[in-house]
Formats: structure tokens, sequence, C-alpha cells
């Protein structure tokens, strides 16, 4: 290897990278540091003072619609979207080892609902509901509307993970006398165990964040992306900014906690 | 003989009934995808192909079989203009986005030596992906806007006597924030490929006289297509089926098929919106299917 040669290729791409991560945190940070504005302070630099009244601000039932209940609401509609989509990736996975009737029609139907434009799911899942007569609400149409966008992104990492999985661990434990089941949950799940978080976080996140797909399907009460899209268009002050930090800071929560746990998984199976 | 066959037999009589009770688990295992899919995805495809063919008053859908609704999308002007902006945002963003995800994915491949530094800097990439598309997309107003902090900065410095009003609220707003939500979906699988690239490979054409541009061209380009196809396939469709940021970005002074949709959609023209869907999803689909002819992604994953 030739040092010197490198050498330059490596500083201009190292300059180019750090600038893609100022491009991507720079924004971010933005509305990070305005959310703690003056409370006579505008939506633009500079800071008029700094204070928590924006945070307070967002407490306040009449600043802005109903963050609180729409944030229950994208919580316990992600933490739903993320258990569903763990299991029915993971036995799809299981599924797609074999060769059964149908493997390649459902594999290209998962990929189909990679491609499908959201906003066409969104339309055909909230006319659908309106013409069989059930009211969309969060919990039915939307949590299946977001499976659309969920499940296909964990079938391919299950997909992946087992396309790289040898076989031969659970033929010596079945040589070993073990059950399906026991081979099954002492051999196959602890291996792919930071695999499956993965595919949770990816549920959770997708689902938290999703907006088209909630449009139509949401039915009475907002999920908290449009209830945040509704302050777009509607409010001028830096209480915007402040539901963007938290919401950016739980996200960002949630991340680290999923790192922690799959860290903490490898740990554990690299003691044995 | 005799014997053998027997013990073969034998041998493969348990084996044939645990295959029967393998193949039920594999359709019992695949059994709440499809369900899922086929509910939330495959039946409402067919009611939105059913009511596109649908009359509609302000007050309700009225099933029918009549062609208006495709009529009046694919005879109309502003239809044609619509689809054409929203293929020149696939297309630019396609280019930026491709261009940004190689070199990024190229350097974490080739230029961070361990492999923890690789996954950091990965991770480093990802995080923002995973918060809201919305937030991350009002972050540019505080920066892009008239009184914003690029324009406010190059006044103080002199170099612009009064504020750019295209930096916000124009079609360079909505490319620029399309690549800041879109570019990890390119960089994710070019970086999938590169990483599988064989060193000594690189090594053998560097031996054999080949410039870094050689390498490059010759040999770390074309093994890294599958992952370009597959980061093209989500860059593109994603663009595609993008209304929030074309609405919100260009202020309104920009249009795609999918906002036209939503516009519809809110006017409670439901079978207007199906007949532009099954439109936009024929162009989707005869999109992806061109770029899956290069690249067959069963393999790849």
């Amino acid at each position: 290897m030739s040092h010197e040669r490198r050498g330059l290729e490596f500083w201009i791409l190292t300059v180019f990278f750090v600038l893609f991560v100022l491009f991507l945190y720079g924004p971010l940070s933005a509305i990070l540091i305005l959310s703690f504005q003056g409370p006579s302070g505008g939506l633009t630099f500079p800071l008029n003072g700094v204070s928590l009244h924006w945070f307070y601000d967002l407490t306040q039932q009449q600043a802005v619609g109903d963050f609180g209940g729409s944030f229950r609401r994208s919580l316990m509609l992600g933490i739903g979207v993320m258990l569903v989509t763990v299991v029915v990736s993971l036995l799809a996975g299981l599924a797609f080892r074999r060769k059964f009737v149908g493997a390649t029609p459902l594999f290209y139907l998962a990929v189909a609902s990679l491609v499908v434009p959201s906003i066409i799911v969104s339309l055909g899942i909230g006319v659908m509901f309106q013409q069989i007569g059930i009211p969309p609400a969060w919990y039915s149409s939307a949590f299946g509307a977001h499976l659309t966008w969920t499940l296909p992104f964990g079938v391919l990492i299950m997909f992946a993970v087992f396309n790289r999985f040898s076989p031969s661990y659970e033929e010596a434990a079945r040589d070993l006398g073990a059950s399906s089941w026991q081979t099954f949950l002492h051999v196959l799940l602890p291996m792919i165990a930071p695999s499956l978080v993965g595919v949770g976080l990816f549920g959770f996140t997708l689902s938290y964040d999703e907006f088209a797909r909630s449009l139509m399907t949401s039915g009475t009460y907002n999920t908290l992306p449009l209830e945040i899209y509704g302050m777009t268009t509607n409010v001028t002050t830096p209480v915007l900014y402040a539901l963007g930090t938290v919401t950016t800071a739980f996200s960002f929560l949630v991340i680290a906690a999923t790192l922690g746990i799959i860290l903490w998984l490898g740990r554990k199976r690299a003691r044995g | 003989m005799t014997i053998a066959v027997e013990q073969a037999a034998a041998a493969r009589r348990p084996r044939t009934r645990r295959a029967g009770i393998a193949s039920l688990a594999a359709y019992l295992q695949a059994a709440p995808l499809a369900l899922i899919l086929g509910a939330f995805l495959l039946a409402p495809l067919i009611v939105i192909a059913t009511v596109s063919f649908w009359d509609y008053d302000f007050a309700r859908l009225y099933p029918d079989f009549i062609l208006m609704n495709y009529q009046d999308t694919l005879g109309s002007w502003v239809t044609w203009k619509t689809y054409l902006n929203t293929l020149k945002f696939a297309a630019i963003v396609w280019a930026v986005t491709l261009f940004l995800g190689f070199w990024v994915a190229y350097f974490l491949a080739f230029h961070i030596r361990t492999t923890t530094m690789q996954m950091v800097l990965f991770l480093v990439c990802t995080v923002p992906f995973l918060t809201s598309n919305i937030i991350r997309m009002i972050s540019w107003i505080p920066v892009l806007g008239r009184n914003g902090l690029v324009n406010s900065t190059l006044i103080d410095m002199g170099l612009i006597p009064a504020p750019i009003e295209w930096l916000l609220y124009s079609d360079f707003a909505v490319v620029l924030a399309m690549t800041h939500l879109y570019t990890l979906f390119m960089v994710t699988p070019i970086f999938n490929t590169l990483m599988r690239i064989d060193h000594s490979l690189i090594e053998a054409a560097r031996d054999a006289g080949a410039t870094s541009f050689q390498t490059l061209t010759n040999v770390i380009l074309p093994l890294a297509k599958p992952g370009i196809a597959i980061g093209t396939i989500f860059v593109v469709t994603l663009v595609m089926a993008d209304f929030i940021t074309v609405q919100v970005m260009s202020g309104g002074q920009s249009a795609s098929v999918a906002l036209m949709m939503r516009n519809q959609m809110s006017l409670l023209q439901y079978p207007a919106a199906a007949a532009n869907a099954v439109i936009l999803l024929a162009l989707v689909l005869v999109m992806v299917a061109g770029i899956l002819r290069i690249v067959d992604i069963r393999k790849e994953l």
C-alpha cells in the first residue's frame, strides 16, 4: 500500500465526509439552538436571550393542539407496530429459508410494499375502510398502513441475516438431541437477537415518524407527525422548534437505548 | 443389497415426514406476512383500481364504470406538466444523492481501516435518518429563510447587498431538502456492496499498473452496480411519492404528482385521486422493473 498516494485522496474525502456530516446535523442544531429562544424572540437568528419559555409553552394545551395526546398515540402505535414487525419478520425470515409454493410472489409483494408510493397506500386504505363502513382510526387502519412500510424492511433484514446464517449450528444442536423448539430458543434466537433488536428499532422509528401513510388512515385523532405538520402551517413561534427538539431528543434516546441493548447482547454472547 | 435398500428406505421415511411438517411450518410462518400485506397493500390497491372508474360528486362516490377520471387526468395539460416536474425532481435528486452517497460509502469502505470506526461513522450518518422527516425539513427554514442564517451571514460579510430570495420556497430548496432526507437510502446499499469487494482485487489492479481512477472505473464501479441500483430504487420511488417536501419547501410554488393527489383527496375527489394513483403506480413500477433488470436483489441481500 502506497501511503503517500492514498494520502491525498484520503484527505479530500475526509473533508468531503465532514462537510456531509455538517450538512446532516447543521440544520438540526439550528432548531435545537432556536428552541431556547427568549420569550420575545422569533423564528430566526439571532437569539433574543435564552429561556425555556417555548418548552413551557409546549405543555400548555391551547398553544399547540393536543401535543400530549398525539405523542401518546404515536408512542403506542410505534410500540405495537414494532412488536408485530419483529414477530412477523422473524417468522417470514424462517419461512423463506425453506422452499414453499408462493415464496417468490410473497417476496416480490414485500418489495412492492416498499416501492408503492406511500400516499397511494394511504388513499387505498382510507377509501377501503370508508367503503366497508369502518371509521379509520390510528389503532386499526393507520396500524396496517404503517406495517406496509415497516414489514418489508424487517423481512429484507431477516432475509439478509438468514442468507449469512450457517445451518450447521442448528444441525449440531439437533445432533446433540435438541428439539426444534430448543434449537430455536437456545441456538438460533441468541445468534440473531441483535438483528431482531435492529428490526425493532426500524419498526418503531419508521412508524413514530410516519406522515404520509397516516394522512388518510388515522381518523379523528392525530398522530404526532400529523400534529407537527399542522403546526408548520399555523404556528409562527419558536414553540414549533421546541416540539422539534423534544421529539428529536426522544428519537435519539430510543436509538441510544437500542444500541445499548445490541452492545449488551453482543458482550453477553462473547462472554458465553 | 436388499438390506441396504431397506435401511435407506427406513432412513428416508422419517425424513419425508419431517419435511412434510417442515413445509407446513413454512406456510404457517409465512402466513402472517401474506395476510397483512394482502389486507393492507393488495386489497387497497384493488380498491383504488376499482374506485378510479367510479363516479362522484361532492358528497359521495357512485359505483360505475366510466373513464372520465382518466380522461380528465390525462387530458389535462396541468397533469403532464406535474408529471414532468416530478420526474425532473427525481432525476436531479437521484444524481445528487448518487454522487454524495457513492463517495460517502467509498470513504467508509476503503479509507477507514477499523471495522469499529466504520460502524461508528456509518451510525453517525444513520442517526438523523431515524428522526422525524418533517422536523428535519422545517429545520432548513431558519437556515435558508429571508432572514436566515445563510443570508444574514453573507450580508454581514458584505458579499451580497440583499437577501437571496431563491434559497427557500423554491425548487432549489426542494432538491436540497430531499437530498438531506434521502441520501442515506443511497449510502447504505452502496456501502453494503463496497464492503463485500475483495481487497485483493484492488491490489491486483494496482499491481497491474492501474491508476486509482482506473481502478475506480474498471473494478470498483462495476462491482458497486447492484448497490447503486438498489439505492436508485429507494431514492426514485421516495421522490416520486413525495408531496410534503414539495409543498413545504417550495412554499406551494411547485407541484408533484403526489401533491396533486393530496389536493384532490382534500377536496374528497377520491376517484380522480385514484386514477392519478393508478397512473403514478404504473410509472413507478415500470421504472423499478427497468432497474431490476440490471440486478437480482434476492442475490444481493
